[in-house]
């Protein structure tokens, strides 16, 4: 079971080295020339990226890393080497997906948790299956981090294609580090820092000959960890645990490409050296690290939900493959069906036989879900539906994020078909939401959209562990016998009884699409219709007086407000410019 | 399967189940449909069964056939055109207690939902579907349906259906249903036995039922009804008696044989086409389910979150 994102197509070793290695344990690789421009093409360098804790006295901070070079004091004992205290940092690794840089990134974001440091990440999906071009960007902050940065601090580029693509992602001041087997930047470009090392062949050296360049991604960390001093022993623990289970060789093969990078004398090219503040967090709990899918997947476990169905879609699938792989260890199924047709109705036959379920999927198959949705309105049965968006409309832009199927979740039915729709703020939202989610559709019995999106599903960042011992439900149906039974009252919210319970005045209840009486037998009368109508909506007015006014983010500019018995719970942080999307 | 809880005041003793227990609104049917027999035969056979009143579900799709549900006093459920095999798969795999019964038309089943037909079977889940097969869209008032045959004037098709019709027979043994026969409305004593082994099998039970539509396709069943002049052929089934006649009889086991029988013209022949006994989804499921509970150590659902969370930390 993979914790960590693992980019596509590369099986659950990630980016890990895999190959046997023959290079004896402790190799320091070489130090080669520093792959540095000159020092005046460096030297120009204006702003320091990284933001200081302090101030830095004036000029010390920033000097160039290469001009600082000439003295010949050992750099120890330099005031201008001593690791600079910076509260927040945005370093964005970009390399095709099969070197593994999601592994890497997500190993900074589980230590940062562990550190009790903020994180945010953020990564695109590379449009080819085979992997390719893709990036995996990690914020640390002291502090909250609300966004996973538009600009970047520190660029790691492995390929001339990611230097090309990204340099423009970088901020002024801000620090390149390359593989300077692979790329040639322009150093007529003064706005930046520039940091060469050849990643690929000391990768190579390090490791022996079968890895070939596999295990760039932990030398790489290895790299970073000098830069920005961090804990090493936490890392390496992280590192071996990601590994356990496997031969021992992958976890030996990987602390010797972290140490050779950790060794690699990179104070010669890169006078700077960081540490992230320590604020201690004040919750008393520990971090817990994952991504929005994951948090969904177990907020949904939480919440009591043991049994869905789904089909598979970007970005929706982790979800489904999360819950297939751990609803059978909490004694339920989740099925992958032939369609989202039939998943859909399979949750509800699910819900009806008193399990409440979930499906989901992505806008085309939410476009599917959208008449079994109105007959959980109609019928009143609890459901809850994820949408994971992505760019639309149509098969639109599948790995890319968008948030455009609002408008859907509240009105995409025929007919008055009330639902309530949530949306997730962070990845700490997607696992409450999604307990929420469950709480509300049973005590309202109603179908519930939870919103999500491809950048919310993929990043990665830490939050206070949840008390699970307050939050879990039980989930077993009451099949208590009752006197007598009617599963539309009009005075009161549908709460429907399982199939299996017995009434005891003999008189058993159905569910029905039809326009309905009490008992749910059809009828065409308009009044009656009326009556039921104002039924359905009146529930999610209770509702509404229930739930608290939703928290906004950011600047108050909105082209439509929604208002309508709908209920919209918390908006994303989308309109205070942290969009990574430019 | 997570447990139920069934404690609660002490029921009281169970009467008998009676035809008057199980009837519920009167058909809405046009007087003469054939499904009026069909509904009548499964009465029939809940009384035989004297199954549980309370573990009793029918459900259906949309359609003149597909309001079922509405004439059986159980628990059930009403859905959307075409969607009921699913449905019906969620609640047989949440629910093994129950007994899972689902009606439609052939516009439901072998059209708009003829997908979840296929993977209903081929997954072999655990309920009793029964078409009745009118070989016309009833309730929208005589379209061409998925067994329309060729030549028949509907509205859709006024000179004639052009397109060949599905054969319900082969389509259901080639997507893997694991018991599949065949019947007419016209032949009650029939009728209940295939509903009764249906129901007795373990898996994907489907019978296609012949039931005619007497406001939009009337007589088109004649040819197999002897009262009208034709003839209901019955399948023999083997009896493994080592006769020289049991040779000619039909081994329920063969699919090829089964496929054989499909391709006879109309009306065909009636009975039990092709029955095996491999695992139902939700026996599979359930292995799946136990295998793994025990490798937790039959943890508490607690536990097991915790345990994962703290691998995430
Ligand atoms: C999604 C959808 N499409 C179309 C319809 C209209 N419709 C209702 S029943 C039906 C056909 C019913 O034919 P069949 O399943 O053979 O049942 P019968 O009425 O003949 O028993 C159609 C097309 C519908 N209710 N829903
Ligand atoms: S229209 Fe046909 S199928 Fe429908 S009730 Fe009347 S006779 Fe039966
Ligand atoms: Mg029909």
């Amino acid at each position: 079971m993979s914790e960590t994102p693992v980019q596509p197509g590369n099986g659950d070793s990630g980016g890990a080295p895999t190959g046997a290695t023959t290079a004896t344990s402790g190799d320091v690789p070489q130090v080669p020339d520093a792959s540095l421009p000159s020092a005046e093409g460096a030297a120009r360098t204006t702003t320091a990226a990284l933001q200081p804790a302090s101030p830095p006295s004036a000029g010390a901070a920033r000097t160039a890393p290469a001009a600082s070079q000439s003295t010949s004091t050992p750099a120890s004992e330099r005031a201008d080497l001593r690791p600079e205290n910076i509260q927040d940092a945005v370093i964005r690794l970009a390399g095709n997906s099969q070197d593994g840089i999601q592994t890497a990134g997500a190993f900074l974001a589980r230590l940062a948790g562990r550190s009790d440091h903020d994180v945010m990440t953020y990564m695109t999906i590379p449009a080819t299956i085979s992997g390719g071009p893709s990036i995996f960007q990690v914020r640390i902050g002291s502090g909250e981090v609300l966004s996973a940065g538009d600009e970047a601090d520190f660029l790691v580029a492995f390929y001339q294609h990611s230097y090309q693509d990204h340099i423009d992602f970088l901020k002024e001041g801000g620090v390149l580090l390359y593989d300077s087997d692979n790329v040639e930047p322009n150093f007529d470009d003064k706005r930046f820092v520039y940091v060469g090392v050849p990643i690929t062949g000391l990768t190579i050296e390090a490791l022996g000959g079968t890895a070939k360049d596999k295990g760039k991604n932990i030398f790489v960390l290895g790299l970073i960890s000098k830069i920005f001093s961090l804990d090493v022993d936490k890392l390496k623990k992280i590192i071996s645990e990601k590994f356990a289970g496997k031969d021992q060789s992958i976890v030996n093969t990987a602390m010797m490409a972290f140490q050779a990078g950790y060794a690699y004398p990179v104070g010669k090219v890169l006078t700077h050296q960081y540490r992230f503040e320590h604020l201690p967090k004040t919750t008393g709990r520990a971090q817990i690290t994952m991504d929005g899918n994951q948090a969904l997947a177990y907020g949904l476990i939480a919440g009591g939900v043991r049994y869905g169905a789904g089909y598979p879609i970007t970005p929706w699938s982790s979800v489904m493959e999360a819950l297939r792989r751990e609803l059978p260890k909490y004694g339920g199924i989740f099925v992958q069906a032939e369609d989202e047709l039939a998943s859909v109705s399979l949750a509800l036959g699910f819900s009806y036989s008193g399990y409440l379920a979930v499906t989901g999927s992505a806008g085309p198959g939410i476009s599917l879900k959208t008449e079994a949705i109105g007959w959980a309105s109609m019928a009143e049965i609890p459901l809850i539906i994820c949408n994971i968006q992505r760019g639309g409309p149509s098969t639109g832009l599948p790995t890319n994020v968008e948030q455009s199927d609002l408008h859907q979740a509240i009105y995409g039915g025929h007919g008055d078909s009330p639902r309530v729709v949530l949306a997730a703020a962070s990845v700490e939202d997607c696992f409450y939401i999604a307990i929420e989610a469950a709480r509300i559709a049973r005590k309202y019995s109603t179908p519930v959209f939870i919103l999500s999106d491809t950048s919310l599903a993929t990043r990665i960042e830490a939050f206070d562990e949840p008390d699970l011992s307050k939050l879990m439900v039980d989930p077993k149906p009451d099949l208590s016998p009752r006197q007598t039974f009617k599963p539309y009252p009009v005075d009161a919210i549908t709460q429907h009884i399982p199939p299996g319970t017995r009434i005891l005045d003999g008189k058993y209840p159905l569910l029905s699409g039809l326009e309905h009486d009490e008992m749910g037998h059809p009828t065409g009368s308009p009044k009656l219709h009326m009556v039921m109508t104002a039924k359905r909506r009146n529930k999610l007015r209770k509702l509404a007086e229930e739930i608290p006014v939703p928290e906004i983010y950011g600047r108050y500019i909105c082209a439509t407000s929604i208002h309508c018995p709908t209920a919209w719970k918390k908006s994303s942080p989308s309109s205070n410019g942290s969009s990574p999307w430019r | 399967m997570p447990e139920t809880t069934t404690s609660a005041p002490p029921a009281p003793e169970r009467e008998k189940l009676t035809k008057k227990a199980i009837t519920a609104d009167h058909p809405t049917w046009c007087p003469g449909c054939g499904d009026f027999a069909v509904l009548a035969s499964f009465y029939k056979v809940l009384e035989k069964k004297q199954l549980d009143h309370e573990k009793i579900v029918t459900l259906a799709g949309i359609g003149c056939s597909s309001r079922f549900p509405y004439f059986v006093n159980g628990h059930g459920a009403h859905f959307i055109h075409g969607r009921a095999v699913p449905l019906a798969s969620g609640i047989s795999l949440a629910r093994p207690d129950l007994h899972v019964f689902l009606f439609g038309g052939d516009g439901d089943g072998f059209s708009i939902g003829g997908n979840h037909l296929n993977h209903g079977a081929r997954k072999n889940i655990n309920m009793t579907y029964f078409i009745m097969d009118n070989f016309v869209y009833g309730l929208t008032k005589k379209q061409t349906s998925p067994t329309s045959p060729i030549g028949f004037k509907s509205k859709t098709d006024p000179t004639g259906a052009i397109d060949q019709p599905v054969n319900p027979m082969k389509q259901l043994i080639s997507a893997g249903a694991t018991f599949i026969a065949r019947t007419h409305a016209t032949q009650v004593k029939h009728m209940m036995e295939m509903i009764e082994r249906a129901f007795d099998h373990q898996g994907f039970s489907v019978i296609e039922c012949l039931s005619e539509c007497v406001e939009f396709y009337p007589d088109v069943f004649d040819p197999a009804d002897p009262r009208k002049g034709g003839s209901f052929d019955v399948i023999q089934e083997k009896k493994w008696d080592n006769t020289p006649e049991d040779e000619l009889r039909h081994d329920v086991t063969d699919e090829l044989a089964a496929y054989k029988l499909a391709q006879l013209p109309f009306p065909g022949v009636f009975g039990v086409f092709y029955q095996n006994d491999r695992p139902t989804k939700n026996a599979l499921e359930k292995k799946w389910i136990e295998s793994t509970r025990e490798k937790t150590g039959n943890a508490s659902d607690l536990e097991i979150l915790q345990k994962t969370f703290d691998r995430m930390k």
